[in-house]
């Protein structure tokens, strides 16, 4: 295969990609969707699952509550219509992982219809991107087969484990739009606390559905859908691949069939899983054994005030409140924790001159970078919010530079010591007393009679030279813009 | 009158007064069974040891005032009710393994009444049949005349009841099968209100059909037993929170100004004369009994046959999907690959007639064929329950026959599996519409029983049982025993 081909993004190839998206997230209720068992993940196999996971005779589900709860906060949080009646049904189809024989899931009419999402492209548009529907259903169960030689496994601990799967309108045009939409979504359905976005544990999983069209066309290509991407990087890369093999196929006479096909990230390809032909009738129909959902519009107003600040408008807040740039105010607001983080960061420091883009620059920079290198997540942040504000405090008020703060935090990071006594031990007080400045100054001077000679003979390049000087002989301490002025008034003589 | 023809009301009056322990009553009716089985084959499981150990414990609550309403009465279960710790096979080979592990909420809730369980009824394979042919266990043969069928699914249940071999047994109904057998058998069969008894561990043929419910002797009795039965139940969704009357106290309640209403569609071609006659001489019970009777016409009535056998397949296609052989009941010996396992469970578990309602189900529900069969037959569902509604504005009660004719001979129907489904004419628009729905005795044609139908609006049991009660006050029909089992 081709070097990747962006059909889309770079708009050259004469390629239009069409994606559309549909990301099953599993909801983190205490107990499954139609069973009291729990949901916990990790538990050995089968510990997890009662007589109605098993799909024993006689057993019937019943709905939790909670999960229609959180179907709806997602529904209000897109702007979606939340159907005031929506319906079970059941998609039959007989693997050994799914004990009815059918999976309980919503057909004609999800819980929720048409909402949308904004994302913010590489250029800085907002693109919004439609959400045709979003459904809940019961997970399958797993199918072990390593260390069972000759057979297979079954484990149902995540059987009937509550589901929302949200589809996408075939609204994104490349993978990297694909990304930034699952990105939106995985922000916002941790936000609204639905859903914990852990990807590895598959809480978080998407499929693609990929197709090309010539630049211009109006009919959508052939599609493709790609099963159980469990990772923004192998959706970009899948997704990629894909348009790569459909463009390739058509310009070299071949047709692209539509088909289920799984992406492989050790070989970094998608192959064939089965082809339409070979599709299941899953002849859906309404599941006779449970109600329709009838919300009402109090329901609907109760959930409504549970809705927290979401991303959208925390970070128009960030822009407003704290003039903020759009980017930063994206960033920041991209989960809800890293965003408390920063509040509280500010809140403490604000009374001592630590402004909010200064704020903003630390967490978005040193401490970012901190957390990236040993993969925590900004809640197991080696360094508190209060460390952080007791840092910049120390920027704000001249005791330290920028440039020795950086160091500080390091000494911070490492060893859990407040920032004062990194300061102390280290002796990285910045030098503001004027006279201690000129006394350095003026032993510089002493000791660099030529190059003061050619300064002032008109050699002004030599200014920095001085400020190196003074700040090596102060061990970077003087305070920059103090020097600065000092030199220009004594260097001339 | 001899023990074993009691009532239930007789009976825990006589346990109470102390006339007989339960333990008694229980080994009076084992015996009775073990007798009959030979002939009647009413039972898949007769569980003794259960039920003398049951019955001693009853003893103990009576002896110390307490139990519960029904303490130390034996009764049997339909082998689709889940019990704990007894085989529950619904009927079919593939079950003939499963030990449930765990109480159907019916059993659950008789149980805590004190009712004291016997063993488990023979019935159709998964509740599918009319005439309990379709048992792996073996048809039932009707108390009446061991030549004919009991009728079904719940043959076992209405037999051993119609032999006097349990006081009540319970049974279910998704298209007639409580009221069939109990009409050919000459016993009282209540199918309740979808939703007034739950369905949890009830396996399920058709869920949006299905409903337990019972045969006893008498009208008295299924009120004392539907009172213990009835009830929400937050394991099934489709149970209704509907306060449980005393329908006990209800029964004697005057009928001067009922008004009854005649099916017409019911009298039409394919009634047996000698059926009519039993059915208009019952009307004539009621007229003196200040009712009065007038013909109603529900015009879908007759599509109800052709809809339900596209509804309850669909249904169960999908609800018999769970029988793989991966988890419990029958697997086969060996399997190659997962298709054989599936292939091989499946056909070697289900009987003819099982396998034939799931091809039809499957086939009704399949892509393009959907809305042709299924979406339409759910139309025609709707339009009957219109038609009963329209017509519970009109009259309190609708009356006409259980069944066409009474018992025919086993075999008769088995090669036929159309005319097979139209003995249950005049039952299935009940299920169609969730309404109840009784069969009392109203006579008999050469010696057979032969049933009488009321139909009620939703939640209407009370009045229901009140009408038939009144009757079996005025008419003996229903204490008759087939000769060989007084």
């Amino acid at each position: 295969m081709n070097a990747v081909k962006e059909a889309g993004a770079g708009g050259d190839s004469g390629w239009e990609t069409v994606i559309g998206l549909e990301i099953h997230a599993q909801l983190s209720t205490q107990s499954k969707i139609f069973s009291a068992s729990a949901t916990a993940y990790g538990a050995p196999p089968n510990a997890q699952a009662n007589l109605v996971d098993l799909g024993y005779p006689g057993v019937l589900p019943v709905l939790n509550a909670e999960a229609v709860r959180m179907a709806v906060k997602l529904g209000l949080a897109i702007e979606a219509s939340v159907c005031r009646h929506s319906v079970f049904a059941r998609k039959n189809y007989f693997y050994p992982d799914l004990p009815k024989g059918y999976q309980i899931s919503q057909y004609e009419l999800p819980i929720v219809a048409k909402g949308h999402i904004d994302i913010i492209l590489d250029d800085g548009a907002v693109k919004r991107v439609g959400v045709t529907r979003a459904h809940l259903e019961e997970d399958a169960g797993k199918s072990l087969h390593e260390g069972l030689p000759g057979v297979s496994g079954i484990d149902l601990n995540r059987a009937g484990t509550p589901l929302i799967e949200i589809v996408s309108e075939p609204d994104l045009r490349s993978a990297k739009e694909a990304v930034a939409y699952m990105k939106k979504i995985h922000t916002l359905v941790r936000y609204l606390e639905i859903c914990d976005g852990n990807m590895q544990e598959g809480s978080f999983r998407c499929d693609a559905n990929v197709s090309v069209r010539r630049r211009g066309a109006e009919k959508f290509g052939t599609r493709a859908e790609i099963k159980n991407l469990n990772s923004f990087r192998f959706v970009e890369k899948a997704i990629n691949y894909e348009v790569s093999r459909q463009i390739d196929l058509i310009e070299s006479g071949g047709k692209v069939v539509q088909e289920t096909r799984l992406y492989d990230p050790d070989k970094g390809e998608t192959r064939s899983m089965r082809s339409k032909e070979e599709a299941n009738d899953y002849r859906y129909f309404p599941d006779p054994d449970l109600l329709p959902v009838e919300l009402d519009d109090t329901f609907i107003e109760q959930v409504r005030k549970t809705l927290p600040e979401l991303p959208d408008q925390k970070a128009a807040r960030f822009c407003a409140q704290y003039g903020l740039s759009a980017y930063d105010a994206g960033v920041l607001s991209a989960s809800r924790e890293l965003a408390a983080y920063y509040e509280e960061v500010l809140a403490l420091g604000a009374k001592e001159g630590v402004d909010a883009k200064l704020a903003a620059n630390w967490v978005m920079g040193e401490l970012a970078a901190a957390l990236n290198k040993e993969g925590l997540e900004i809640t197991a942040s080696k360094l508190s919010s209060s460390s952080l504000a007791a840092l910049l405090k120390r920027i704000a008020d001249k005791t330290i530079s920028g440039k020795i703060a950086k160091e500080v935090f390091e000494a911070m990071w490492a060893s859990g010591a407040s920032a004062d006594a990194v300061i102390e031990e280290k002796g990285l007080r910045q030098i503001t007393d004027t006279s201690a400045i000129e006394k350095a100054i003026d032993e510089v001077m002493a000791k660099n009679p030529g190059q003061l000679a050619e300064y002032r003979s008109g050699k002004d390049k030599l200014f920095g030279f001085f400020v190196g000087q003074v700040m090596k002989a102060t061990q970077g301490k003087a305070n920059p813009a103090q020097l600065n002025d000092l030199l220009k008034k004594k260097l001339p003589g | 009158m001899t023990t074993h023809s009691r009532t239930i009301a007789q009976l825990a009056q006589g346990l109470r007064r102390k006339e007989f322990s339960s333990v008694e009553l229980t080994k009076l009716f084992l015996a009775r069974i073990q007798a009959s089985q030979p002939v009647l084959n009413s039972f898949i499981s007769v569980t003794a040891e259960h039920a003398l150990q049951a019955a001693q414990a009853a003893d103990r609550d009576l002896a110390s005032g307490r139990g519960g309403p029904l303490a130390g009465v034996p009764i049997a279960h339909k082998d689709i009710f889940c019990t704990t710790g007894v085989k529950t096979s619904c009927g079919s080979r593939m079950l003939d393994n499963f030990v449930s592990p765990y109480d159907a909420t019916v059993v659950a809730k008789l149980k805590t009444a004190g009712a004291v369980m016997l063993g488990k009824t023979n019935m159709d394979e998964f509740a599918m049949g009319s005439s309990n042919e379709t048992s792996y266990y073996g048809p039932v043969r009707n108390p009446w005349n061991p030549n004919l069928v009991p009728g079904g699914s719940s043959g076992g249940s209405a037999a051993a009841v119609a032999a006097r071999l349990a006081p009540a047994a319970t049974a279910t109904d998704t298209g007639g099968s409580i009221r069939q057998p109990a009409a050919l058998c000459g016993v009282t069969g209540l199918k309740p209100t979808y939703g007034r008894v739950s369905r949890y561990g009830m396996i399920a043929f058709a869920s949006s059909l299905d409903q337990g419910g019972v045969v006893t002797t008498t009208a008295e009795d299924a009120a004392l037993i539907l009172r213990e039965m009835a009830g929400f139940d937050p394991n099934d969704s489709t149970s209704v929170d509907v306060p449980v009357p005393d329908y006990v106290a209800g029964l004697n309640a005057p009928l001067a100004g009922l008004k009854i209403g005649l099916l017409k569609e019911f009298f039409e071609k394919g009634l047996d004369p000698e059926v009519e006659k039993c059915i208009r001489a019952a009307l004539s019970v009621y007229g003196t009994l200040g009712a009065t009777v007038r013909e109603v016409s529900l015009p879908n009535l007759p599509l109800s046959v052709p809809a339900y056998y596209v509804v309850a397949p669909a249904e169960c296609s999908s609800n018999l999907a769970r029988f793989d052989g991966v988890r419990f009941g029958h697997r086969c010996e060996q399997p190659r690959d997962l298709m054989d396992l599936y292939k091989r469970s499946r056909g070697e578990g289900f009987g003819a007639e099982v396998k034939r309602r799931i091809m039809t189900g499957t086939y009704v529900l399949s892509a393009g064929y959907y809305d042709a069969y299924y979406l339409k037959a759910q139309k025609v569902r709707q339009l009957i329950a219109n038609d009963f509604a329209r017509a519970f504005k009109e009259v309190d009660v609708l009356i006409g026959p259980t069944t066409p004719t009474p018992a025919f001979a086993i075999g008769a129907k088995t090669s036929d599996p159309i005319t097979m489904y139209l003995n249950d004419i005049y039952t299935i628009g009940a299920n169609l519409a969730g309404l109840p729905a009784m069969s009392i005795p109203c006579g008999f044609v050469q010696g057979l029983p032969v049933g009488l139908q009321i139909v009620s609006p939703q939640f209407g049991e009370e009045r229901m049982l009140n009408v038939a009660h009144l009757y079996q006050r005025e008419t003996d029909w229903h204490a008759r025993v087939p000769e060989s089992f007084k």
